[in-house]
């Protein structure tokens, strides 16, 4: 089965600085994968370069079997994007950001109308259509970030560490609102966070990034044991430069 | 019909931020009143405006400078969509755009063409409140000057992509105005007629003959009156595509513009 994301050799750099070190993995389609890594190990740089907005020069990035550089059309087709930043426009409403967001993927007309009330309802948020975003409060806004990344129905979601900024309780909710994503709409997630517990151990894949390289991939237990740690929540301090490195 | 409603979605946003700012809106009209309605009345007795093309008789000052105020208006409008560009870098609302699935330059285009509708809602705007204080151009001209008010938006909106795609931080955005905003208005033939300007200075005429923002309000001019002048659309229109060619490449992935940040 093809690969909802396959990254394969992927090097970067910024001057001399090397970001990223030959970074290779893949997440399945439907599946919930965690990208794993303490501050400054390169997940926003894997980030930006799945998301295209600059290109990779070493390796390659296939979004279901579309490569990123060559057909960048049809990849970030399928690609739906929470960035780390709230990236809403404030002065506009909930239903005006969605409908510019499906717009910028051809969408247009009556079906968008269908399409913001299926994603506003799925998160609880359908009366909240004609609110200004700057309304909101953080964990709304969060919920109407991901309600517009799934406007076009995408197969693949990344989020870059979409619980930033909110409380524990919201946080809890929102980690659990995309595992459902994943269950029941059959979306492959790639989850990008430093937050250990954000992971359900027995379902979620996990690559465990550090200093630019993948230092483990596999389920929770594999990675437990590729990298030595005694639990989850100790898992960068048994990283070889120790927590935050 | 994707690539119709993309442009759609970003002309609309572009329209619907414009509105919600309501500050944006006023200051972008008081600007120009002003200078209509105070700097032109006071150098209306100290200005006489000789017979030239397009013009067929005397104008009084505030005739003259019309167009002038009117490209103003968009200079101010695409350096305000430029930073606005610099800021959605900044905060990130640029990167929704980017993930589309349309080709980069063709978003780019559509951005520049969204700040052309603005800049076109605002010029036309200032035009009516203009006429109602009798500073008139003929009736159709106000037709007429539209492709010109079009050529001049590709031109200085081409400029703002540019200086967005340059510029790392919002804080650098006085240095334009100080450098790019001022010089290209008052090095221009917006104030007074270039042969007026060489009477006092032929460094200053010469400076203002080589800016591209004088052909932009000379098109903007005889357009108004309905007529082309072939020099200034070919300025116009050849620095206008070269700054967007230059600002598509400054946003294309592989120059990787967001990196920078």
């Amino acid at each position: 089965m093809t690969p909802a994301l396959e990254v394969s050799g992927v090097s970067y750099h910024f001057g001399s600085r090397q970001a990223l070190d030959d970074v290779s993995f893949s997440v399945g389609p439907a599946c919930f994968t965690a990208l794993l890594g303490p501050n400054g190990a390169g997940k926003t740089t894997l980030f930006s370069l799945a998301t295209r907005l600059f290109d990779c020069k070493d390796g390659w990035i296939r979004i279901f079997g579309q490569d990123l550089r060559r057909r960048p059309g049809p990849a970030l087709a399928r690609l739906g994007v929470v960035f780390q930043q709230s990236t809403l426009d404030l002065d506009l409403t909930v239903a005006q950001n969605l409908r510019y967001a499906a717009s910028l993927h051809g969408l247009g007309g009556r079906e968008v109308d269908a399409r913001i009330e299926r994603e506003l309802n799925r998160f609880g948020l359908g009366d909240r259509s004609h609110e200004k975003a700057r309304q909101l409060n953080g964990g709304h806004r969060r919920r109407i970030e991901i309600a517009r990344a799934l406007m076009h129905d995408p197969a693949l979601l990344l989020l870059d560490e979409a619980t930033v900024g909110l409380d524990v309780p919201t946080r809890r909710q929102l980690v659990a609102e995309v595992h459902r994503l994943c269950r029941e709409d059959g979306i492959a997630v790639l989850w990008t966070t430093h937050l250990v517990d954000e992971l359900d151990p027995d379902q979620d894949r996990v690559v465990l990034l550090h200093r630019g390289r993948v230092r483990a991939a596999g389920s929770a237990d594999e990675v437990l044991e590729a990298t030595g740690a005694a639990a989850l929540d100790r898992l960068f301090d048994a990283l070889p430069e120790g927590p935050g490195a | 019909m994707k690539f119709l409603i993309c442009l759609k979605g970003i002309i609309w946003r572009e329209l619907l931020r414009f509105v919600s700012q309501r500050g944006r809106f006023l200051s972008a009209l008081v600007r120009p009143l002003i200078w209509l309605l105070v700097f032109a009345t006071g150098f209306r007795a100290a200005l006489g405006v000789a017979i030239t093309p397009p013009y067929e008789t005397y104008i009084p000052y505030s005739i003259y400078v019309l167009p002038g105020l009117a490209a103003m208006v968009q200079l101010f409008n695409a350096m305000q969509s430029s930073l606005s560009m610099v800021y959605d870098r900044e905060m990130g609302s640029m990167r929704v755009l980017l993930t589309s699935p349309l080709p980069r330059w063709y978003l780019i285009l559509c951005k520049l063409l969204a700040g052309i509708v603005v800049s076109l809602a605002q010029v036309y705007a200032f035009f009516a409140i203009a006429w109602l204080f009798d500073d008139q151009a003929p009736g159709l001209g106000y037709l007429t000057v539209m492709p010109a008010l079009l050529a001049n938006g590709i031109l200085l909106g081409g400029l703002g992509l540019l200086l967005s795609s340059l510029i790392r931080q919002l804080e650098n955005f006085a240095g334009v105005m100080n450098f790019v905003v001022f010089p290209m208005f008052f090095l221009s033939s917006g104030l007074y007629p270039l042969w007026k300007v060489r009477e006092g200075s032929d460094l200053v005429a010469d400076l203002c003959a080589l800016n591209p923002f004088t052909y932009g309000v000379e098109l903007i001019r005889f357009a108004l009156y309905g007529q082309v002048d072939q020099m200034s659309l070919a300025v116009v229109l050849g620095v206008g595509g070269m700054l967007t060619a230059a600002a598509i490449i400054a946003y294309s992935p592989s120059r990787g513009l967001i990196r920078r940040k």
